[in-house]
């Protein structure tokens, strides 16, 4: 009997929980539905409505004018978006699809830099809310009055929205430009101030769920990060751009967790299980599931095929002299780079960072650019190759040289595992899955202590006796990472990479002319996953150790952060984005305390500089006139 | 109708989406060196009976035999690789591609070169891709990129494209839609003229009447999923059901091609 | 030239004068020390931790140096990241040619920089990362570690736990790597001090992620008599809310790893939780004539109260200084063996490097919270030697492979 009664009370924590999540998703989810914007600063918003209430409500004092002060945090957060909207996106809603995504990123940077500024290192745990400090007794189990107001703030919130949304002319036109966004600016609406309001309005709702929180935990710096992932799953989970989807993920999701909590430590069979550490990673088993059983969500709808504002790619030209040239003049400078950095030596090593760092972007290029399907997850292929390479160096004690052939090997059937399902979906859900996937693939090595080390990793990966000298470290790894963006531009040249480039231009006019669509993904992801393996086992053997970072999402960030930086249309805009990324991030942690903002600042600057990316920006300047004329 | 050998022979097709049948029970041949055109009011079952063919869409019930074989089933790729040319409504070509790729890429995908991974595709039968290119009058574009034609122009390479397996069988798709009268004529004869000189068989759908009576050797109506006449283009413009059906009693062909014409 | 014997005498001294203020800026290069850490990452710790290690610094500049010379820290940022971490410890050693490599907080990191000192032959002492595989299973011949390690926090709270005869115990701690062999530690110990005791419920949230509400609620239908927790950081802030809604603590023993520190109770406010037996660092009430003296400085160069992190960070800086000293050299080899039963005096008293594992014998407060007029302290605390809780010479031996 209690154990029904236990079960039923940690039902109603989950829904207390839902209703958290869902306020930050159903921004998310307008925000990316009207503008197709994938939003990461998201979590930023969560975070700083949780500070902004904290100091509201501090200035405000407590008693009823804490509500005040939450409701004031919200709209703060709100006003916050509108101008991150007219003063920053606002000005790149042209750039290539998913650029947009490299200013949210350079957001985050300095919205966390910011807050440790202006509110320091300290948590800051916010006094309980007024009227609703303590707890009921519900089930024999005292139930905090809090949470019971929670529960009924995620459908009270989801009723406002979905009133606003079918009863208003503001939700008719988001609901229009969420279906086909070109429709409405043929509508004659100001397409600019709708972007505008729906961005203010997801950035409030995210507020608001920060602000929510506050009688519940403290503010503190890694809220971002530990939000955005889980909004983006509710969202996906849910179909994007449906509200009451969103609230159905969130339910699910958030009641999951409890049930595994409740579970606790189960034996089955003679085995115990910890179900409670299955949270770590619940969200995104879930989302796997449903979109490889439902591709669009739980009550999403197809998306409309992307009809991408930006230029459409210019065709792929042999190089001509002047960049034959540049190419020449680049490798021969490599190799000579031990000779004329003797006197510094840090320049070898930072090069083979930058190098690994080149060949994982150009393999995320591969499948990101020419093959269009945006990859979040890409550091699950490094991180096996280097996971492969270090376990088969300490297990079986095979020499660097082996483990070096392997390794990618190992990421390839990775990629052909993952990629079979991947190929499946398209756009935003296909970039999800990936995400999931490589969450997955995370989890396990972060908790299969005996075989992968855990979250500490593994150590004593160094490379064989005669590579050990960093000089001659870096001349296999410039070899190798030569050769794979060599093999991957062939490829790209080769019948193949021109197949990938119609699948992804016309699906349809791909599949008429007899390409097996999926079939060319899947190799197209295979071989990405191959070369990513490779970087990951050079970059194993660089570092001597490796820890779950490897495949963490935040190295799929990087990944395509670099891309993007250096521009996804042009094949050398990873090698320039890798390049630059690495060695900005590298100078400027060392230059600055408060280098995450700087870095984000220069990001953005950069970004609207070059919303072509950085390789994108020169190509223009050099061959543009050209290349508008129309060829030859 | 015609005395040669039906090269695409369809017959008691049906194709229903959440119980309303929008296709119900055609049967329509079509031979070599014959233009047919399909037509009929909005929500005829024009487009469905196109992608049934097409592949697009698997009927529900009926056949579809092409040369002999069975194609209900068939993926639109490997329809294809049957022989089975296509362009669309809204021209689809590749982007990013040059004029003459986008024929090259076709070439590759007939000549099974899809997953060669080394050889330089920019060389790939580039002088048979050009060749293709100028039957259809876009040899002088050739290196120039797909996104900037003039989408008269995207129809031609979209010809061009479908005629790099050398089909039996084109299926085009509102071959004129979006077009000035001047270039809907021009693309037309074109096409006539290749489908006589090279015995091919097609099938088009298509708003502008003008279009239809000028080229089509034989004419298919379809209403509420039902074929209600076929023809010769003269028979069609007088035959009752299809004025009543078509248009209701007051309108002739001529208005109602005109009110589409400005629409 | 030097006819006038005065006026020989005066030449000579100015010169020798010149000299011996010329010397330590020509002649003597500073010793400098190579620091790591995840400065953004973990500022509620670190930045406390860095005051420390200034104040040592600049104690140590201001009396003369070591051998002679100035001594310079060099820190960098990690980005929480083992990648970037052994990048900029190449980096410091072969551009900024530093003579010794210390910091490092999160377990994997310290982990990394300990196999990279290894493999470079380099020295590095290994500041706060708690996981006990720095010592032992990877322990090497380059590393030692400061910080009392996991093994040796929770070693510090057994001998009260099992004094509270509580027979069902539920255990929550977050879950990675130092969580989990807090864990794994807590039950072994308990099982050798209390053979009758039983876990009678185990979660393991992620780190930075607890469901408070539901963790709180699982453990409370468990009826345990007493909690072991190891979260901290926001992670506890929202335990102890919760707990203190849903009553979980109410007639329960709670013992708790590093809640006593201030890095931790300070947030809770009036939340902090009452009677909670925990390991901690009691700054306001340490009476010690070296913890005054240290107090007193470390006020007046930051008007700011010392964290555990500042104990840390200074007593790092000042276990080099005097290993160099002893050494009377920075060459490795000559450290090593001067580190290997080298005694420091820090703030929470002497402590010395055990040449059987190199882990130092710094040991830790344990006392109960109070939660004084809504603010969280430590009382009836009592310093534990670390050296009376590690292993011994010959368990050790069998835990470390290195030697």
């Amino acid at each position: 009997m209690d154990a029904v009664a236990s079960f039923v009370a940690q039902l109603l924590n989950g829904l207390a929980g839902a209703s958290s999540l869902f306020l930050v998703a159903a921004g998310l989810s307008l925000i990316f539905g009207v503008t197709r914007i994938v939003n990461f600063a998201h979590g930023s918003f969560y975070m700083v409505g949780i500070y902004a209430a904290y100091s509201a409500v501090a200035w405000i004092g407590e008693g009823p004018g804490y509500w005040a002060g939450l409701v004031l945090a919200a709209v703060a957060v709100g006003v916050l978006g509108a101008l991150i909207e007219i003063l920053l996106l606002r000005r790149i809603y042209h750039a290539p699809e998913l650029f947009q995504l490299l200013a949210t990123f350079a957001l985050v940077l300095v919205i966390k830099d910011a807050a440790l500024w202006l509110w320091g290192p300290e948590e800051l745990l916010g006094p309980r809310a007024p009227g609703l400090r303590g707890s009921v007794p519900i089930l024999g189990r005292q139930f905090p009055s809090y949470d019971l107001f929670l529960i009924v703030v995620g459908p009270l919130v989801l009723g406002l929205l979905w009133l606003l949304l079918t009863r208003t002319r503001f939700g008719t036109l988001v609901r229009a430009a969420t279906q086909d966004r070109e429709m409405v600016g043929a509508l004659g609406v100001n397409q600019a101030w709708l972007f505008t309001a729906v961005f203010a309005l997801g950035a409030m709702l995210a507020g608001l769920g920060g602000a929510l929180q506050l009688p519940r935990e403290p503010a503190n710096l890694e809220l971002d990060l530990a939000t955005i992932g889980a909004a983006f799953v509710v969202v996906v989970v849910g179909g994007m751009g449906s509200i009451p989807g969103a609230y159905v993920a969130a339910l699910l999701i958030a009641e999951l967790k409890a049930i595994c909590i409740w579970l606790g430590v189960v034996e089955i069979a003679g085995v115990s299980i910890s179900f409670s550490k299955l949270t770590l990673v619940v969200e995104f088993l879930v989302m796997a599931v449903v979109l490889v059983v439902r591709p669009w969500g739980l009550m999403g709808r197809p998306q409309a095929p992307s009809r991408n504002a930006g230029a459409a790619e210019a065709p792929l030209r042999a190089p001509d002299r002047l960049a034959k040239a540049a190419i020449a003049a680049v490798v021969l400078a490599l190799f000579a780079l031990p000779a004329l950095s003797s006197q510094s030596p840090y320049v070898v090593i930072l090069t083979i960072d930058i190098l690994v760092a080149v060949l994982f972007a150009a393999s995320l290029h591969f499948i990101m650019g020419p093959g269009g399907m945006h990859s979040f997850g890409h550091a699950a292929y490094f991180g096996l190759g280097a996971y492969g390479a270090a376990i088969l160096l300490r297990a079986t004690g095979a020499p660097m040289e082996i483990a070096l052939i392997a390794a990618p090997l190992i990421a390839a059937v990775g990629a052909l595992v993952f990629g079979w399902f991947c190929v499946r979906l398209s756009g935003v859900y296909l970039a999800m899955l990936t995400l999931a996937f490589a969450q997955i693939a995370w989890a396990i090595v972060y908790q299969w202590d005996a075989f992968t080390g855990g979250s500490n990793g593994l150590t004593g990966v160094w490379p064989s006796a005669w590579f050990s000298d960093k000089r001659a470290y870096y001349a296999l790894t410039l070899a190798l990472v030569l050769a794979g963006v060599f093999v991957l531009r062939r490829i790209l040249y080769a019948p193949f990479g021109y197949a990938m480039r119609a699948v992804r231009d016309s699906t349809l006019r791909a599949d008429a002319i007899g390409i097996d669509v999926k079939r060319v993904q899947w190799v197209a992801f295979v071989i990405g996953g191959l070369v990513a393996g490779l970087a990951g086992a050079l970059f194993a053997f660089s570092k001597g150790s490796i820890s779950p970072e490897t495949l963490h999402v935040a190295k799929s960030v990087d990944g395509l952060v670099m891309v993007l930086l250096g521009g996804v249309q042009t094949l050398a805009g990873p090698v320039v984005g890798a390049t630059l990324f690495t060695w900005l991030h590298d100078s400027v942690a060392r230059s600055t305390e408060y280098w995450r903002a700087m870095l984000g600042g220069i990001i953005l600057i950069l970004v609207l500089l070059f919303p072509q990316g950085v390789a994108g920006f020169v190509r223009q300047v050099v061959y543009g006139r050209r290349e508008a004329k129309g060829g030859s | 109708m015609t005395a040669r050998k039906p090269l695409l022979v369809a017959s008691g097709l049906s194709k229903s989406f959440g119980g309303v049948k929008a296709v119900d029970g055609i049967d329509f041949t079509l031979a070599a060196g014959e233009l047919l055109a399909l037509i009929g009011p909005n929500g005829a079952g024009k487009s469905t009976t196109f992608n049934l063919v097409n592949g697009q869409l698997v009927a529900d019930t009926g056949s579809i035999r092409f040369g002999g074989r069975e194609m209900v089933g068939m993926k639109p790729r490997d329809i294809w690789r049957m022989g089975v040319g296509r362009t669309f409504q809204i021209a689809a070509t590749f982007a990013s591609l040059t004029v003459v790729e986008n024929v090259q890429m076709a070439l590759v995908s007939a000549d099974d070169r899809l997953y060669s991974m080394w050889r330089r595709a920019a060389d790939y039968r580039r002088s048979d891709a050009l060749d293709l290119l100028d039957l259809v009058g876009m040899a002088g574009q050739a290196d120039r990129p797909c996104s900037v034609l003039a989408y008269g122009d995207v129809k031609r390479v979209e010809l061009a494209i479908a005629l790099a397996n050398q089909p039996k069988l084109l299926l085009m798709d509102e071959p004129t839609a979006g077009m000035a009268p001047r270039e809907r004529n021009d693309l037309m004869a074109l096409t006539k003229s290749l489908v006589v000189e090279r015995g091919i068989a097609v099938l088009f759908t298509e708003h502008s009447m003008d279009v239809v009576f000028a080229y089509a050797d034989r004419i298919i109506v379809l209403a509420r999923g039902r074929l209600i006449a076929e023809g010769a283009p003269q028979t069609i413009r007088d035959h009752p059901d299809v004025q009543q059906v078509y248009f209701g009693s007051g309108k002739t062909f001529e208005k109602a091609a005109a009110a589409k014409g400005t629409a | 030239m030097f006819r006038n014997p005065i006026r020989k005498l005066c030449t000579a001294a100015v010169a020798a004068a010149f000299a011996v203020a010329a010397a330590p800026a020509l002649a003597k290069e500073p010793i400098k020390i190579g620091e790591i850490n995840s400065y953004k990452a973990q500022p509620a710790f670190l930045e406390p931790y860095k005051k420390g290690m200034q104040l040592a610094i600049d104690q140590i500049n201001a009396s003369g140096g070591i051998l002679g010379r100035q001594v310079e820290l060099i820190t960098r940022d990690d980005n929480a990241n083992p990648g970037d971490a052994v990048r900029l410890a190449e980096e410091l050693v072969s551009r900024e040619k530093v003579d010794v490599l210390t910091g490092s907080f999160l377990s994997h990191i310290g982990l990394a920089l300990t196999d990279f000192a290894k493999q470079k032959k380099v020295f590095f002492l290994a500041g706060e990362p708690l996981t006990d595989k720095i010592v032992w299973q990877n322990g090497n011949h380059y590393t030692f570690r400061l910080r009392p390690s996991t093994y040796m926090q929770v070693a510090m709270l057994m001998p009260e736990a099992a004094a509270l005869k509580k027979k069902r115990w539920a255990i929550v701690y977050p879950n990675y790597e130092y969580g989990q062999s807090a864990a794994a530690t807590f039950k072994e110990l308990l099982k050798a001090a209390q053979p009758d005791a039983e876990i009678v419920a185990e979660q393991a949230p992620p780190l930075g992620k607890v469901d408070a509400g539901s963790v709180v609620q699982a453990l409370a239908d468990a009826k345990p008599d007493a909690i072991f927790n190891v979260l901290f950081g926001a992670d506890l802030a929202k335990f102890v809310r919760e707990g203190n809604t849903r009553g979980l603590f109410k007639g329960r023993e709670v013992v708790s790893l590093l809640t006593g520190e201030p890095e931790y109770l300070d947030p809770l406010k009036d939340e902090a939780p009452n009677g909670w037996l925990v390991t901690g660092y009691p700054w306001y009430a340490i009476n010690t004539p070296e913890h005054k003296a240290f107090l007193a400085a470390y006020k007046k160069a930051f008007n700011d109260h010392p964290r555990l992190g500042s104990i840390v960070g200074y007593s790092a800086i000042m276990s080099l200084a005097a290993g160099i000293k002893k050494a009377g050299s920075t060459d490795t080899e000559k450290l090593i063996a001067a580190f290997s039963g080298l005694t420091v005096d820090t703030p929470f008293g002497k402590i010395s490097y055990r040449p059987e594992d190199h882990q130092s014998t710094m040991g830790g407060y344990v006392g109960r919270t109070k939660n004084e007029g809504g603010k969280g302290v430590m009382v009836d605390f009592r310093y534990i030697d670390g050296a009376k809780v590690l292993p011994s010479a010959a368990e050790v031996k069998k835990l470390r492979p290195a030697g």
